[in-house]
């Protein structure tokens, strides 16, 4: 018999999700076949069959995420029968066939054989009403945690045992590079599990930053005539407040549409040219960041752009907004200028291929083509691009138009 | 505050509302001349006379019924029985009549009376004299069921249950009698509905009510030496019941263990898992546990009669068991 566990894929690797099964339960597989597909926090590789036989006693279930070690199913010869109760600790783990590395000693809550004997993957697990319910707050699996109470029962001291076993070995973690003062954390530092948004926007910031090669490009814009026209329009209806961001997103979905390669984005080897100039304003919200999406920028006025962007962001923050609304760009401004941040660089924000990074417009010297310096509103723009669809000039060209229209914001009629 | 039996603290709850209401008075089999069996009504026929405090033939159904009548009538009857065994042969009087009639005139005829009296095991009185009665008064709607533990809780609950405008039961354990406790000086009433925590602890708590709650609190003294932290929660009320104490100290603990004299089977112990299990599901560590008398009629063999109740060993033994 050999045992099938999450093999360790890397140092840093924790836990990993079992995607699905490739072969059922029953099913005999070759050796080198492969039997289910599992995700890292990086990447999808698909487990080998270690050795023939039957595939049998499967404990995972689809899409469940279980510590690194732990036993999935079982590959059985004639004769065999699945582990019982003392026997499924003491059989040897099998070596994932994966070729990853020599799998680490697991943490001892790990480690430990499930409590009761598996005899098919739907096994009751005995845990007490409040176990269950700390293990749904903290996303435990409850079959990883062995159970102390009558009965091999899981009660709220194994879940908080385990809790505090996952902390003592994911807070120690040795650092991926060498000796990086902020990695070596303390042994008693304190370990958060991450909101679901903030799990999102860390797969998401970590896979657009290493799999798009990114380039920037930054400009500076004079923002005299586009500070004078919102104060004008803003005195003109006092209903409705047009702000610096609302300016900048019209004035980008004018540029889009002189450099609609801009707008187009990259998708296995393909350009995707979208049919419509959708831009993704990112809203920081309580529990991090959100992008609401404004469909079809192109041909809309300012004080629908306005008007729009008021109620998503509104709702962004109401935690309100809809699947639709938050998908789709193919355009994103992201503005830190109210926080009087003066120039950054940000992540460009998938399927779009550019994002705007806004800094503060304020009062700066400017020497004119006569030589003399005046005091004008200026703002720094740096564009990030997807350089597998933008050229450092294409990206360049269409700063220099963003210029133009918030320069002269006539353009944006 | 000064240190009273039990059975003193009952008298004088009777004392100060006979003067307080003379509309109100006593009735009984031997309450009078005889002073009352547990010498309760002690000097109170002697005080109040023949009109006030009267002795009754032996005759439950007639007597409760009398109560029932004059409690209708506007007089504020305050039945003893001897021991609530008697009263099964009221029961008619009391489920079907007592309780009922209020809801069956449309709320327009209240029964505002107490029955009060002995009831529980541990003074040898075998089979027919040991009832704990308190699960089927519950069972009855229109009742409320009261069950002092202490000779504070005794008068102040008594004096709240005569001035009640619905029927009382009000249950005293005999085994309570002789017990002392300081009772507040002058007037003062204990509501009904509101539970006292006895004890605070984080491990397990013990609902319990009447004898049990001394029980409870010797275990978990003995409980503390071993490091388990026990919570000891006194009803004094079944009905009306203060479930919220109840709930919000299982939040805390995650352990409940249901503690009292009456049968296990269907006894109030059940109820009060029910209830847990409805309203704190989700904060439960353990099965609630009930430690309570034996499924049996009470032997009268003393040494059988001490192994068909809880005494402090069985509830320490469940408190290991829950915490384990």
């Amino acid at each position: 018999m050999q045992t099938i566990i999450m093999p360790k894929m890397g140092d840093a690797m924790e836990e990993g999700t079992l995607v699905r099964w490739l072969k059922q339960e029953g099913d005999a597989v070759q050796e080198g076949e492969p039997i289910a597909e599992i995700a890292t926090d990086k990447a999808t590789v698909e487990i080998e069959a270690p050795s023939s036989g039957v595939l049998r006693g499967i404990r995972v279930a689809e899409n469940a995420v279980v510590p690194v070690n732990t036993p999935l199913a079982y590959i059985l010869q004639e004769g065999e029968s699945l582990p019982t109760d003392g026997d499924g600790k003491a059989s040897e783990p099998a070596k994932p066939a994966a070729a990853a590395p020599q799998p680490a000693p697991a943490p001892t809550a790990v480690a430990a054989a499930p409590p009761s004997a598996p005899t098919n993957g739907e096994e009751r697990v005995l845990a007490s009403p409040l176990a269950r319910k700390i293990a749904a707050e903290h996303g435990i699996d409850l079959r990883q945690v062995q159970g102390t109470g009558p009965k091999g029962r899981i009660v709220e001291r194994d879940v908080l045992a385990y809790l505090e076993s996952r902390k003592a070995t994911v807070a120690p973690a040795p650092p991926p590079m060498p000796a990086p003062v902020v990695a070596a954390a303390p042994a008693e530092a304190r370990v958060e599990t991450l909101t679901r948004l903030r799990q999102i926007t860390a797969q998401r910031t970590t896979e657009a930053h290493q799999t798009i090669p990114h380039f920037y490009l930054t400009m500076e814009i004079d923002m005299e005539e586009a500070v004078a026209l919102r104060q004008r329009l803003n005195q003109l209806d006092e209903s409705l407040r047009v702000s610096v961001n609302d300016l900048i997103v019209k004035a980008c979905a004018v540029a889009i549409e002189q450099h609609p390669i801009v707008n187009a984005s990259y998708q296995n080897g393909q350009l995707v040219h979208p049919n419509g100039v959708h831009i993704g304003i990112a809203v920081a919200v309580e529990q991090g960041l959100l992008v609401a999406v404004l469909r079809h920028c192109e041909g809309k006025s300012l004080r629908r752009i306005a008007q729009e962007s008021q109620t998503l962001i509104q709702k962004a923050r109401e935690g309100k907004l809809l699947p639709d609304e938050m998908t789709g760009n193919t355009f994103t401004v992201s503005n830190l200028g109210m926080f009087g941040i003066e120039q950054f660089t940000a992540i460009i924000n998938p399927p779009a291929s550019a994002i705007l990074a806004v800094g503060a417009t304020k009062r700066a010297p400017v020497v004119q083509e006569d030589g003399t310096i005046v005091a004008r509103q200026r703002m720094k723009v740096t564009l990030s691009c997807d350089h597998r669809v933008l050229d450092g000039a294409v990206g360049a060209q269409f700063l220099q138009t963003l210029k133009q229209v918030l320069e002269n914001p006539l353009w944006m009629l | 505050m000064a240190t009273k039996l039990f059975r003193e603290a009952i008298r004088e709850a009777l004392i100060e509302e006979l003067d307080r209401n003379p509309r109100m008075f006593l009735m009984g089999e031997d309450i009078g001349r005889y002073q009352g069996t547990f010498r309760v009504t002690e000097g109170l026929f002697q005080k109040y006379g023949p009109k006030r405090v009267w002795d009754t033939p032996i005759s439950e159904p007639g007597f409760i019924a009398i109560a029932i009548g004059a409690a209708i009538e506007g007089l504020k009857p305050v039945v003893e029985v001897m021991t609530w065994s008697f009263a099964l042969l009221a029961f008619d009087q009391i489920v079907n009549h007592a309780a009922k009639i209020l809801y069956k005139s449309g709320g327009a005829c209240a029964v505002p009376m107490v029955i009060r009296g002995p009831a529980g095991p541990g003074k040898q009185l075998a089979a027919q004299h040991s009832h704990s009665l308190e699960a089927w008064l519950a069972h009855s709607p229109g009742l409320k069921v009261v069950l002092p533990s202490t000779p504070a809780d005794a008068k102040g609950l008594l004096k709240t249950a005569i001035r009640d405008n619905n029927p009382v039961m009000f249950i005293e354990h005999p085994r309570l009698y002789l017990t002392k406790g300081e009772v507040p000086d002058g007037e003062y009433t204990i509501p009904f509905g509101v539970a006292d925590v006895k004890r605070t602890g984080r491990d397990v708590t013990i609902i319990t009510y009447s004898r049990g709650v001394q029980l409870a609190l010797n275990a978990a003294q003995q409980l503390a030496e071993e490091g388990i932290e026990v919570e000891v929660i006194d009803l004094r009320t079944l009905i009306p019941c203060d479930w919220e104490t109840v709930f919000r100290s299982v939040r805390k603990t995650h352990r409940a263990i249901a503690l009292h004299d009456d049968w296990r089977f269907v006894g109030f112990g059940a109820e009060i898992a029910a209830q847990i299990q409805e309203h704190a599901f989700d904060y439960l560590d353990a099965p609630v546990l009930r430690v309570a008398g034996a499924d049996v009629p009470m032997p009268y063999n003393k040494h059988l009669e001490a192994l068909a109740v809880p005494n402090e060993q069985s509830v320490i033994e469940a408190v290991r068991q829950i915490v384990a």
